[in-house]
Protein backbone atom coordinates (compact mmCIF):
# COMPACT_ATOMS: atom_id res chain seq x y z
CA UNK A 1 0.00 0.00 0.00
CA UNK A 2 1.94 3.16 -1.26
CA UNK A 3 -0.64 5.48 -0.44
CA UNK A 4 0.93 7.85 2.22
CA UNK A 5 3.61 10.75 1.69
CA UNK A 6 5.33 9.91 4.16
CA UNK A 7 5.69 7.44 7.00
CA UNK A 8 7.74 7.54 9.98
CA UNK A 9 7.68 4.45 12.49
CA UNK A 10 7.18 5.15 15.98
CA UNK A 11 8.54 3.53 18.98
CA UNK A 12 6.81 2.34 21.99
CA UNK A 13 9.03 3.81 25.08
CA UNK A 14 10.43 0.33 25.79
CA UNK A 15 12.79 1.10 23.38
CA UNK A 16 16.51 2.73 24.15
CA UNK A 17 16.97 5.48 21.43
CA UNK A 18 20.76 6.38 20.89
CA UNK A 19 19.97 9.73 19.42
CA UNK A 20 16.76 12.05 18.44
CA UNK A 21 16.35 14.51 16.64
CA UNK A 22 13.81 17.54 16.71
CA UNK A 23 12.66 20.69 14.41
CA UNK A 24 16.47 19.87 12.99
CA UNK A 25 16.83 22.44 10.03
CA UNK A 26 20.45 22.89 7.85
CA UNK A 27 21.35 25.75 6.41
CA UNK A 28 24.48 25.82 3.48
CA UNK A 29 23.86 30.01 3.34
CA UNK A 30 20.49 30.20 1.93
CA UNK A 31 19.87 26.89 1.04
CA UNK A 32 17.59 24.49 2.74
CA UNK A 33 19.83 21.43 2.75
CA UNK A 34 17.64 19.68 5.68
CA UNK A 35 13.55 20.59 6.43
CA UNK A 36 12.17 17.90 8.13
CA UNK A 37 14.34 15.15 9.64
CA UNK A 38 12.76 14.36 13.04
CA UNK A 39 14.38 11.01 13.24
CA UNK A 40 14.36 8.29 16.68
CA UNK A 41 17.50 6.21 16.64
CA UNK A 42 17.21 2.82 18.02
CA UNK A 43 20.19 2.23 20.40
CA UNK A 44 22.47 -1.40 19.51
CA UNK A 45 20.89 -1.08 15.99
CA UNK A 46 22.13 -0.34 12.34
CA UNK A 47 20.53 2.78 10.83
CA UNK A 48 20.94 2.78 7.59
CA UNK A 49 20.00 6.50 6.06
CA UNK A 50 19.23 6.09 1.95
CA UNK A 51 18.68 8.54 -0.82
CA UNK A 52 19.66 10.34 -3.79
CA UNK A 53 22.48 12.04 -3.92
CA UNK A 54 21.84 15.84 -2.66
CA UNK A 55 18.77 14.19 -0.44
CA UNK A 56 20.79 15.62 2.88
CA UNK A 57 21.59 12.44 4.43
CA UNK A 58 25.59 13.12 4.43
CA UNK A 59 24.70 16.64 5.48
CA UNK A 60 22.18 15.07 8.42
CA UNK A 61 24.89 12.67 9.46
CA UNK A 62 27.70 14.95 9.80
CA UNK A 63 25.97 17.51 12.27
CA UNK A 64 24.91 14.43 14.66
CA UNK A 65 28.67 14.85 15.39
CA UNK A 66 28.90 18.30 14.83
CA UNK A 67 31.35 17.88 11.94
CA UNK A 68 29.12 20.70 10.07
CA UNK A 69 30.69 23.18 11.95
CA UNK A 70 31.39 26.18 10.22
CA UNK A 71 30.21 24.36 7.13
CA UNK A 72 26.67 24.62 7.38
CA UNK A 73 24.17 26.26 10.04
CA UNK A 74 22.64 23.78 12.23
CA UNK A 75 19.30 24.77 13.78
CA UNK A 76 16.99 22.23 15.97
CA UNK A 77 17.91 19.75 18.49
CA UNK A 78 20.31 16.51 18.93
CA UNK A 79 19.35 14.88 22.01
CA UNK A 80 21.83 12.20 23.19
CA UNK A 81 20.64 11.00 26.82
CA UNK A 82 19.56 14.06 28.24
CA UNK A 83 22.22 16.43 26.53
CA UNK A 84 20.97 18.55 23.71
CA UNK A 85 23.93 18.18 21.27
CA UNK A 86 23.41 21.17 19.41
CA UNK A 87 23.54 23.83 21.85
CA UNK A 88 26.79 25.98 22.75
CA UNK A 89 27.41 24.58 25.94
CA UNK A 90 28.28 21.15 24.13
CA UNK A 91 31.94 20.62 24.43
CA UNK A 92 32.29 19.15 20.72
CA UNK A 93 36.11 17.21 21.51
CA UNK A 94 34.41 14.91 24.28
CA UNK A 95 31.38 14.68 22.97
CA UNK A 96 32.77 12.77 19.29
CA UNK A 97 34.71 10.79 21.52
CA UNK A 98 31.61 9.15 22.03
CA UNK A 99 29.74 9.62 18.37
CA UNK A 100 32.32 8.78 16.16
CA UNK A 101 32.50 8.88 12.65
CA UNK A 102 34.03 7.08 9.58
CA UNK A 103 34.50 8.59 6.17
CA UNK A 104 33.92 7.83 2.53
CA UNK A 105 37.78 7.77 1.85
CA UNK A 106 39.78 5.47 3.75
CA UNK A 107 41.81 8.57 6.24
CA UNK A 108 44.57 6.91 7.85
CA UNK A 109 46.95 9.01 9.56
CA UNK A 110 50.75 8.83 8.17
CA UNK A 111 51.86 6.94 11.20
CA UNK A 112 52.32 3.10 11.73
CA UNK A 113 49.22 1.01 12.38
CA UNK A 114 49.74 1.13 16.35
CA UNK A 115 49.99 5.01 16.40
CA UNK A 116 47.22 5.14 14.45
CA UNK A 117 45.00 3.59 17.34
CA UNK A 118 46.80 4.63 20.16
CA UNK A 119 47.22 8.86 19.18
CA UNK A 120 43.72 9.64 19.96
CA UNK A 121 43.86 7.59 23.03
CA UNK A 122 46.75 9.25 24.11
CA UNK A 123 45.31 12.34 23.44
CA UNK A 124 42.54 11.51 25.63
CA UNK A 125 44.68 10.72 28.55
CA UNK A 126 45.33 7.01 28.25
CA UNK A 127 49.05 6.46 28.53
CA UNK A 128 49.66 3.18 30.16
CA UNK A 129 51.42 1.06 27.78
CA UNK A 130 49.66 -2.38 28.77
CA UNK A 131 46.26 -0.51 28.21
CA UNK A 132 47.23 1.33 24.87
CA UNK A 133 47.94 -2.54 23.70
CA UNK A 134 45.02 -4.19 25.30
CA UNK A 135 43.41 -1.07 23.32
CA UNK A 136 45.18 -1.62 20.03
CA UNK A 137 44.49 -5.31 20.16
CA UNK A 138 40.80 -5.79 21.63
CA UNK A 139 39.68 -2.59 18.57
CA UNK A 140 41.56 -4.28 15.61
CA UNK A 141 40.04 -7.81 16.31
CA UNK A 142 36.83 -6.29 16.58
CA UNK A 143 37.40 -4.29 13.16
CA UNK A 144 38.52 -7.90 12.02
CA UNK A 145 41.52 -6.75 11.09
CA UNK A 146 43.84 -8.01 13.96
CA UNK A 147 45.19 -11.61 11.53
CA UNK A 148 45.95 -9.44 8.93
CA UNK A 149 48.23 -7.29 10.49
CA UNK A 150 49.04 -8.17 14.30
CA UNK A 151 52.60 -8.85 12.82
CA UNK A 152 53.39 -5.46 11.73
CA UNK A 153 51.61 -3.17 13.73
CA UNK A 154 54.88 -0.89 13.85
CA UNK A 155 54.80 -0.67 9.81
CA UNK A 156 52.64 2.37 8.19
CA UNK A 157 49.17 2.68 7.92
CA UNK A 158 49.83 3.77 4.50
CA UNK A 159 50.63 0.87 2.79
CA UNK A 160 47.49 -1.18 3.83
CA UNK A 161 44.70 -1.68 1.00
CA UNK A 162 41.59 -0.14 0.85
CA UNK A 163 39.31 -1.98 2.67
CA UNK A 164 42.20 -2.58 5.28
CA UNK A 165 43.27 0.96 5.92
CA UNK A 166 38.81 1.68 6.30
CA UNK A 167 38.64 -0.87 8.97
CA UNK A 168 41.88 0.30 10.64
CA UNK A 169 39.24 3.98 11.00
CA UNK A 170 36.76 1.90 11.99
CA UNK A 171 39.06 0.34 14.96
CA UNK A 172 40.75 4.06 15.45
CA UNK A 173 37.19 4.99 16.26
CA UNK A 174 35.68 2.29 18.52
CA UNK A 175 39.35 2.01 20.26
CA UNK A 176 37.86 5.19 22.39
CA UNK A 177 34.33 3.01 23.10
CA UNK A 178 32.09 5.38 21.86
CA UNK A 179 28.52 4.91 22.10
CA UNK A 180 27.59 5.57 18.78
CA UNK A 181 29.52 4.81 15.42
CA UNK A 182 28.47 7.34 12.14
CA UNK A 183 30.01 5.94 8.58
CA UNK A 184 29.12 8.18 5.45
CA UNK A 185 29.45 5.80 2.52
CA UNK A 186 32.35 3.52 4.07
CA UNK A 187 32.63 0.95 1.35
CA UNK A 188 31.74 3.21 -1.19
CA UNK A 189 35.70 3.24 -2.56
CA UNK A 190 35.86 -0.48 -1.82
CA UNK A 191 36.34 -3.32 -3.96
CA UNK A 192 33.33 -6.18 -3.52
CA UNK A 193 35.57 -8.64 -1.20
CA UNK A 194 36.55 -5.77 0.79
CA UNK A 195 33.00 -4.64 0.99
CA UNK A 196 31.45 -8.03 2.34
CA UNK A 197 34.22 -8.11 4.94
CA UNK A 198 33.19 -4.82 6.09
CA UNK A 199 29.68 -5.78 6.20
CA UNK A 200 30.40 -8.55 8.57
CA UNK A 201 32.20 -6.39 10.69
CA UNK A 202 29.70 -3.77 11.30
CA UNK A 203 26.82 -6.81 11.76
CA UNK A 204 29.22 -8.04 14.78
CA UNK A 205 29.64 -4.41 16.07
CA UNK A 206 26.08 -3.63 16.41
CA UNK A 207 26.25 -5.44 20.09
CA UNK A 208 28.21 -2.91 21.38
CA UNK A 209 27.38 0.26 19.36
CA UNK A 210 24.70 2.36 17.75
CA UNK A 211 25.64 2.33 14.02
CA UNK A 212 24.17 5.00 11.57
CA UNK A 213 25.51 4.22 8.06
CA UNK A 214 25.19 6.23 5.20
CA UNK A 215 25.13 4.09 2.14
CA UNK A 216 23.97 4.43 -1.93
CA UNK A 217 24.01 0.63 -2.16
CA UNK A 218 20.51 -0.56 -1.70
CA UNK A 219 21.20 -4.21 -1.31
CA UNK A 220 24.29 -3.02 1.43
CA UNK A 221 21.09 -1.53 2.95
CA UNK A 222 18.84 -4.35 3.16
CA UNK A 223 21.58 -6.53 4.01
CA UNK A 224 22.77 -5.25 7.46
CA UNK A 225 20.59 -2.92 8.82
CA UNK A 226 17.41 -3.10 11.05
CA UNK A 227 15.89 0.72 10.44
CA UNK A 228 15.93 2.60 7.00
CA UNK A 229 15.38 5.96 6.38
CA UNK A 230 14.80 7.28 3.54
CA UNK A 231 15.80 11.23 2.47
CA UNK A 232 14.11 13.21 -0.15
CA UNK A 233 14.95 16.54 -0.90
CA UNK A 234 16.01 17.36 2.70
CA UNK A 235 13.03 15.35 4.29
CA UNK A 236 12.83 11.76 5.63
CA UNK A 237 9.83 10.93 3.91
CA UNK A 238 10.15 6.86 5.19
CA UNK A 239 11.39 5.94 7.85
CA UNK A 240 10.60 1.65 8.99
CA UNK A 241 12.12 -1.13 9.66
CA UNK A 242 14.06 -2.27 7.14
CA UNK A 243 12.51 -5.65 6.23
CA UNK A 244 9.28 -3.41 5.54
CA UNK A 245 11.07 -1.03 3.80
CA UNK A 246 12.34 -2.95 1.17
CA UNK A 247 9.41 -5.91 1.06
CA UNK A 248 6.27 -3.19 1.70
CA UNK A 249 7.47 0.71 1.04
CA UNK A 250 4.65 2.55 2.51
CA UNK A 251 5.52 5.67 0.77
CA UNK A 252 5.20 5.91 -3.40
CA UNK A 253 8.95 7.38 -4.05
CA UNK A 254 10.42 5.15 -1.67
CA UNK A 255 8.96 2.71 -3.81
CA UNK A 256 10.44 4.24 -6.76
CA UNK A 257 14.17 4.96 -5.47
CA UNK A 258 14.40 1.12 -4.33
CA UNK A 259 13.27 -0.24 -7.32
CA UNK A 260 15.00 2.17 -9.61
CA UNK A 261 11.93 3.83 -11.14
CA UNK A 262 13.08 7.60 -11.21
CA UNK A 263 10.23 8.38 -13.89
CA UNK B 1 46.76 12.81 -41.51
CA UNK B 2 47.06 16.61 -40.64
CA UNK B 3 46.65 16.09 -37.00
CA UNK B 4 48.99 13.42 -37.08
CA UNK B 5 51.79 16.00 -38.16
CA UNK B 6 50.97 18.86 -36.44
CA UNK B 7 51.12 16.43 -33.16
CA UNK B 8 54.61 15.68 -33.86
CA UNK B 9 55.18 19.71 -34.63
CA UNK B 10 54.05 20.51 -31.48
CA UNK B 11 55.96 17.57 -29.84
CA UNK B 12 59.38 18.81 -31.46
CA UNK B 13 58.73 22.74 -30.22
CA UNK B 14 57.82 22.01 -26.90
CA UNK B 15 60.94 19.40 -26.73
CA UNK B 16 62.97 22.25 -27.91
CA UNK B 17 61.65 24.51 -25.80
CA UNK B 18 62.66 22.79 -22.37
CA UNK B 19 66.18 21.76 -24.37
CA UNK B 20 66.45 25.62 -24.61
CA UNK B 21 66.10 25.87 -20.98
CA UNK B 22 68.51 23.29 -19.99
CA UNK B 23 71.33 23.84 -22.21
CA UNK B 24 71.13 27.82 -20.88
CA UNK B 25 71.05 26.28 -17.56
CA UNK B 26 73.91 24.12 -18.22
CA UNK B 27 76.06 26.62 -19.96
CA UNK B 28 75.66 29.15 -17.04
CA UNK B 29 76.67 26.48 -14.60
CA UNK B 30 79.35 25.22 -16.65
CA UNK B 31 81.03 28.94 -17.37
CA UNK B 32 81.58 29.22 -13.89
CA UNK B 33 82.44 26.06 -12.55
CA UNK B 34 85.21 25.51 -15.19
CA UNK B 35 86.52 29.25 -14.43
CA UNK B 36 86.15 28.63 -10.83
CA UNK B 37 86.98 25.28 -9.85
CA UNK B 38 90.98 25.66 -10.50
CA UNK B 39 90.94 28.52 -8.06
CA UNK B 40 89.54 26.29 -5.06
CA UNK B 41 91.59 24.90 -2.53
CA UNK B 42 91.66 24.14 0.77
CA UNK B 43 93.13 27.79 1.53
CA UNK B 44 91.45 29.93 -0.49
CA UNK B 45 88.13 28.14 1.60
CA UNK B 46 89.60 29.12 4.82
CA UNK B 47 91.70 32.03 4.50
CA UNK B 48 91.07 35.32 4.69
CA UNK B 49 90.49 37.92 2.09
CA UNK B 50 93.43 40.39 1.14
CA UNK B 51 92.45 43.63 -0.36
CA UNK B 52 95.47 44.68 -1.76
CA UNK B 53 97.49 41.96 -2.85
CA UNK B 54 97.51 38.30 -4.51
CA UNK B 55 96.39 35.16 -2.83
CA UNK B 56 93.74 36.45 -0.43
CA UNK B 57 90.63 33.80 0.42
CA UNK B 58 87.13 33.74 1.11
CA UNK B 59 87.32 32.16 4.71
CA UNK B 60 84.95 35.00 6.47
CA UNK B 61 82.76 35.62 3.79
CA UNK B 62 81.94 31.87 3.77
CA UNK B 63 81.61 31.55 7.55
CA UNK B 64 79.57 34.95 7.52
CA UNK B 65 77.05 33.76 4.99
CA UNK B 66 76.26 30.31 6.72
CA UNK B 67 76.37 32.15 10.19
CA UNK B 68 73.60 34.71 8.41
CA UNK B 69 72.31 32.30 6.69
CA UNK B 70 71.48 30.28 9.79
CA UNK B 71 70.16 33.28 12.04
CA UNK B 72 67.76 34.03 9.31
CA UNK B 73 66.21 30.94 9.45
CA UNK B 74 66.02 31.05 13.29
CA UNK B 75 64.33 34.40 13.08
CA UNK B 76 61.65 33.78 9.63
CA UNK B 77 60.89 30.26 10.51
CA UNK B 78 58.77 30.68 13.46
CA UNK B 79 56.90 33.60 11.89
CA UNK B 80 56.42 32.00 8.68
CA UNK B 81 55.35 28.93 9.84
CA UNK B 82 52.88 30.26 12.49
CA UNK B 83 51.39 32.74 9.52
CA UNK B 84 51.14 30.05 7.07
CA UNK B 85 49.18 28.12 9.99
CA UNK B 86 47.02 30.84 10.30
CA UNK B 87 46.26 31.64 7.11
CA UNK B 88 45.52 27.65 6.16
CA UNK B 89 44.22 26.16 8.88
CA UNK B 90 42.11 29.05 10.93
CA UNK B 91 41.60 32.10 8.73
CA UNK B 92 38.44 32.14 7.66
CA UNK B 93 37.68 33.15 4.18
CA UNK B 94 37.10 37.18 3.90
CA UNK B 95 38.34 40.58 3.55
CA UNK B 96 40.67 40.46 6.31
CA UNK B 97 42.22 37.29 5.05
CA UNK B 98 42.73 38.29 1.16
CA UNK B 99 43.92 41.37 2.52
CA UNK B 100 46.64 39.44 4.64
CA UNK B 101 47.44 37.51 1.71
CA UNK B 102 47.80 40.16 -0.83
CA UNK B 103 50.16 41.99 1.60
CA UNK B 104 52.60 38.78 1.10
CA UNK B 105 52.42 38.67 -1.90
CA UNK B 106 53.26 42.38 -2.67
CA UNK B 107 55.99 41.54 0.36
CA UNK B 108 57.23 38.82 -1.93
CA UNK B 109 57.29 41.34 -5.11
CA UNK B 110 59.51 44.13 -3.61
CA UNK B 111 62.76 44.38 -5.58
CA UNK B 112 65.63 42.80 -2.74
CA UNK B 113 67.60 46.20 -3.07
CA UNK B 114 64.37 47.91 -1.83
CA UNK B 115 64.27 45.67 0.91
CA UNK B 116 68.18 46.13 1.85
CA UNK B 117 67.50 50.21 1.63
CA UNK B 118 64.42 49.76 3.61
CA UNK B 119 66.77 47.89 6.41
CA UNK B 120 69.48 50.59 6.54
CA UNK B 121 66.78 52.76 7.43
CA UNK B 122 64.68 50.62 9.85
CA UNK B 123 67.58 48.50 11.31
CA UNK B 124 70.96 50.05 10.71
CA UNK B 125 69.69 53.48 11.47
CA UNK B 126 66.36 53.94 13.04
CA UNK B 127 66.87 51.07 15.54
CA UNK B 128 70.82 51.62 15.78
CA UNK B 129 72.25 48.17 15.00
CA UNK B 130 74.69 49.76 13.00
CA UNK B 131 76.01 47.45 9.87
CA UNK B 132 75.88 44.08 11.42
CA UNK B 133 74.93 40.35 11.20
CA UNK B 134 71.38 41.10 12.91
CA UNK B 135 70.79 44.22 10.69
CA UNK B 136 71.16 42.08 7.84
CA UNK B 137 69.39 38.76 9.15
CA UNK B 138 66.67 41.09 9.90
CA UNK B 139 66.46 42.39 6.28
CA UNK B 140 66.57 39.00 5.15
CA UNK B 141 64.07 37.92 6.84
CA UNK B 142 61.33 40.64 5.44
CA UNK B 143 62.99 39.06 2.79
CA UNK B 144 62.13 35.61 3.30
CA UNK B 145 59.31 35.59 4.76
CA UNK B 146 56.83 35.99 2.01
CA UNK B 147 58.53 33.12 0.16
CA UNK B 148 58.53 30.94 3.03
CA UNK B 149 55.39 31.36 4.09
CA UNK B 150 53.69 30.77 0.96
CA UNK B 151 55.87 27.66 0.46
CA UNK B 152 55.21 26.23 3.79
CA UNK B 153 51.30 27.21 3.56
CA UNK B 154 51.75 25.20 0.04
CA UNK B 155 52.86 22.31 1.56
CA UNK B 156 49.80 22.19 4.48
CA UNK B 157 47.38 22.54 1.91
CA UNK B 158 48.57 19.19 -0.29
CA UNK B 159 47.77 17.55 2.61
CA UNK B 160 43.95 16.24 2.09
CA UNK B 161 41.58 17.58 4.66
CA UNK B 162 40.31 13.83 5.05
CA UNK B 163 43.58 14.03 7.55
CA UNK B 164 41.48 17.15 9.65
CA UNK B 165 38.59 15.31 9.68
CA UNK B 166 39.31 12.32 10.83
CA UNK B 167 41.43 13.84 13.74
CA UNK B 168 38.34 16.01 14.42
CA UNK B 169 36.00 13.04 13.99
CA UNK B 170 37.88 11.11 16.95
CA UNK B 171 37.48 14.27 19.51
CA UNK B 172 40.74 15.49 19.01
CA UNK B 173 40.82 19.59 19.31
CA UNK B 174 41.70 21.51 16.37
CA UNK B 175 45.27 22.31 17.55
CA UNK B 176 46.34 18.98 18.15
CA UNK B 177 45.11 17.65 14.74
CA UNK B 178 47.41 20.60 13.10
CA UNK B 179 50.28 20.18 14.85
CA UNK B 180 50.22 16.31 15.57
CA UNK B 181 48.78 15.53 12.25
CA UNK B 182 48.85 17.90 9.40
CA UNK B 183 52.58 19.28 10.39
CA UNK B 184 54.52 15.93 10.80
CA UNK B 185 52.65 14.90 7.45
CA UNK B 186 53.87 18.17 5.92
CA UNK B 187 57.19 18.37 6.99
CA UNK B 188 59.27 16.70 4.14
CA UNK B 189 57.57 19.14 1.95
CA UNK B 190 58.02 22.07 4.90
CA UNK B 191 62.08 20.92 4.84
CA UNK B 192 61.75 20.82 0.89
CA UNK B 193 60.38 24.52 1.07
CA UNK B 194 62.89 25.60 3.63
CA UNK B 195 66.42 24.33 2.54
CA UNK B 196 65.29 25.84 -1.15
CA UNK B 197 64.60 29.00 0.28
CA UNK B 198 67.69 29.05 1.82
CA UNK B 199 69.04 28.48 -1.34
CA UNK B 200 67.90 31.55 -2.63
CA UNK B 201 68.88 33.64 1.37
CA UNK B 202 72.34 32.05 0.26
CA UNK B 203 73.15 33.98 -2.61
CA UNK B 204 71.05 37.14 -1.96
CA UNK B 205 73.75 40.34 -2.16
CA UNK B 206 71.08 43.18 -2.57
CA UNK B 207 69.48 42.99 0.28
CA UNK B 208 72.74 42.74 2.13
CA UNK B 209 75.09 45.62 1.25
CA UNK B 210 73.58 48.40 3.08
CA UNK B 211 72.52 45.82 6.07
CA UNK B 212 75.40 43.55 6.74
CA UNK B 213 78.00 46.06 5.15
CA UNK B 214 80.66 45.55 2.31
CA UNK B 215 83.98 44.94 5.42
CA UNK B 216 84.56 41.78 6.11
CA UNK B 217 87.07 42.22 9.91
CA UNK B 218 89.74 39.79 11.01
CA UNK B 219 87.96 37.13 13.47
CA UNK B 220 89.22 35.19 15.96
CA UNK B 221 88.33 31.50 15.25
CA UNK B 222 89.43 30.66 18.78
CA UNK B 223 86.73 33.01 20.45
CA UNK B 224 83.25 32.22 20.31
CA UNK B 225 82.56 34.56 23.15
CA UNK B 226 79.41 36.16 20.86
CA UNK B 227 80.00 39.65 22.98
CA UNK B 228 83.73 39.89 21.71
CA UNK B 229 84.03 41.98 18.97
CA UNK B 230 86.34 39.94 16.84
CA UNK B 231 84.41 36.70 17.39
CA UNK B 232 82.61 34.69 14.82
CA UNK B 233 79.27 34.64 16.59
CA UNK B 234 79.08 38.51 17.71
CA UNK B 235 76.05 39.37 15.86
CA UNK B 236 76.89 43.19 16.02
CA UNK B 237 79.95 43.01 13.89
CA UNK B 238 79.98 43.69 10.18
CA UNK B 239 79.93 40.76 7.81
CA UNK B 240 80.60 40.77 4.22
CA UNK B 241 79.37 37.88 2.77
CA UNK B 242 80.15 35.84 -0.16
CA UNK B 243 77.78 36.89 -2.59
CA UNK B 244 78.69 40.81 -1.33
CA UNK B 245 82.22 39.83 -1.83
CA UNK B 246 81.60 38.88 -5.45
CA UNK B 247 79.39 41.64 -5.98
CA UNK B 248 82.41 43.57 -4.72
CA UNK B 249 85.51 42.37 -5.85
CA UNK B 250 83.76 42.65 -9.70
CA UNK B 251 83.08 46.62 -8.99
CA UNK B 252 85.78 47.83 -7.44
CA UNK B 253 88.57 45.26 -6.19
CA UNK B 254 91.82 46.00 -6.30
CA UNK B 255 93.88 43.26 -5.75
CA UNK B 256 96.03 41.76 -8.47
CA UNK B 257 94.11 38.26 -8.71
CA UNK B 258 90.70 40.10 -8.12
CA UNK B 259 89.15 38.00 -11.44
CA UNK B 260 90.33 34.89 -10.32
CA UNK B 261 89.21 35.40 -6.68
CA UNK B 262 85.75 36.60 -8.06
CA UNK B 263 85.61 33.13 -10.35
CA UNK B 264 86.23 31.09 -7.37
CA UNK B 265 84.23 32.45 -5.03
CA UNK B 266 81.34 32.48 -7.46
CA UNK B 267 81.99 28.62 -8.28
CA UNK B 268 81.68 28.18 -4.43
CA UNK B 269 78.54 29.88 -3.94
CA UNK B 270 76.85 27.85 -7.28
CA UNK B 271 78.17 24.93 -5.76
CA UNK B 272 76.67 25.09 -2.51
CA UNK B 273 73.44 26.56 -3.81
CA UNK B 274 73.01 23.79 -6.04
CA UNK B 275 73.82 21.43 -3.18
CA UNK B 276 71.12 22.88 -0.97
CA UNK B 277 69.04 21.68 -4.03
CA UNK B 278 70.06 18.78 -4.22
CA UNK B 279 69.45 18.52 -0.79
CA UNK B 280 66.03 19.87 -0.73
CA UNK B 281 64.97 16.56 -2.65
CA UNK B 282 66.71 14.12 -0.87
CA UNK B 283 65.93 15.29 2.43
CA UNK B 284 62.66 15.66 1.39
CA UNK B 285 62.12 12.06 0.28
CA UNK B 286 63.91 10.64 3.18
CA UNK B 287 62.04 12.50 5.73
CA UNK B 288 58.13 11.44 4.01
CA UNK B 289 59.50 7.68 4.11
CA UNK B 290 60.26 8.29 7.80
CA UNK B 291 57.33 9.80 9.15
CA UNK B 292 55.00 7.77 6.74
CA UNK B 293 56.68 4.74 7.99
CA UNK B 294 56.19 4.88 11.53
CA UNK B 295 58.78 4.80 14.15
Amino acid sequence: MQTKDRYIQQFDETQEMALTTKNLHIYYGDFEAISEADLQIPRFKITALIGASGSGKSTFLRSLNRMNDNVADVKGEIWYRDLNLNSKEIDVYAMRRQIGMVFQRPNPFPKSIYENITFALERHGITDKKELAERVETSLKQAALWEEVKDKLNQSALALSGGQAQRLCIARAIALQPDILLLDEPASALDPISTAQLEETLVNLKQHYTIVIVTHNLPQAARISDYTAHFSQGKVIEFNNTKETFTDPKVKLTNDYISGDFG
Amino acid sequence: MNAKRYDKLATGLLYTIAGIVVLILLLLLGFIIIRGLPQLSWSFLTTPSRAFTAGGGIGIQLFNSIYLLILTMLISMPIALGASIYLNEYAKPGKVTSIIRTMIEILSSLPSVVVGLFGFLLFVVQFGLSFSILSGALALTVFNLPLLTRSIEDALKSISNDQRNGGLALGISKWETVTKIILPAAVPSIVSGLILSAGRVFGEAAALIYTAGQSAPALNFANWNPFDIDSPLNPMRPAETLAVHIWKINSEGIMPDSSAVSAGAAAVLIIVVLIFNLLARWIGRLLFKRLTAGS
